[in-house]
């Protein structure tokens, strides 16, 4: 894994009360642990652990991610335009691992 | 004296006996999220090609039949394989906020088995709902030595 880099797609408008859809891409091996070199050496686990959603501060979708979820984790879910403001995305898992992205949405 | 045959079914014992839950992990797995609750099944749909080619990229959605209003909502849906390593997939928690409870991700599957997703709703009741997957090539099989 060299980056630390993730994407996310959320309407930039809405109706109030409408529901969005937004998906989110992280670039991560999510090594499961499980795996071992030719050598048999035991890999570490580097896993993404958490994924949250905040609106405006406020969380509406929280995931948690274990091993059996695929490398580069794409997370699709939904939310209600509630109001214009900022969509935060937080990525947390082993060995330090943080990134987090923001979206713009003006509810009309 | 150890034919071919025999062999090859005594390392696929012993490099994949170990490394997969069972069944009754699986149970226990779910128990931890139930607390003594019998979930029934219904509400719940667990979206996820029947036949996978390959089981490290497995595209997966649930989705859950709520109004998804402050008083009825779904809180929580969880996800749990029997034969992966490890019991459990996923857990999202969720509120009215989101407007639907449905969550799609791609997951890794280790042997053709059944997946489960559980729902906790508002209410307190829980729902499930499972599907039967045949996985050709594996997860853990491919890449289990680098």
């Amino acid at each position: 894994m060299s980056g630390r880099r993730a994407i996310v797609t959320v309407p930039k408008q809405a109706k109030r009360g409408e529901v969005i859809e937004i998906k989110t891409l992280a670039q991560h091996a999510m090594e499961t642990g499980y795996r071992r070199t030719q050598e048999g050496v035991a890999i570490a686990r580097d896993i993404i652990r958490t994924f949250v959603c905040t609106y405006n501060g406020a969380e509406v979708f929280r995931m948690e991610l274990h091993p059996a979820i695929a490398a580069n984790p794409l997370i699709a879910f939904s939310t209600v335009a509630t109001e214009s403001g900022t969509l935060e995305f937080k990525w947390s898992g082993d060995n330090g691992y943080t990134v987090t992205e923001t979206a713009g949405i003006t509810v009309v | 004296m150890m034919d071919r045959r025999g062999f090859l079914l005594f390392t696929s014992i012993l490099f994949l006996g170990n490394a997969h839950a069972t069944p009754a992990q699986m149970q226990a797995a779910m128990r931890k999220v139930l607390g003594g609750a019998t979930p029934r099944p219904g509400k719940v749909k667990l979206e996820i090609a029947p036949l996978i080619d390959n089981g490290n990229t497995v595209p997966l959605s649930v989705s859950v039949d709520s109004p998804m209003t402050s008083a009825e909502h779904v809180k929580a849906i969880h996800v749990f394989t029997e034969k992966n390593p490890q019991p459990n997939v996923l857990s999202v928690r969720l509120g009215p906020r989101a407007g639907r409870a449905s969550v799609s991700t791609r997951v890794r599957l280790a042997d053709s088995q059944t997946v489960h997703a559980i729902a906790e709703l508002s209410d307190g009741s829980f729902w499930s709902g499972s599907a039967d997957v045949v996985v050709t090539v594996s997860a853990c099989l491919e890449d289990g030595f680098i």
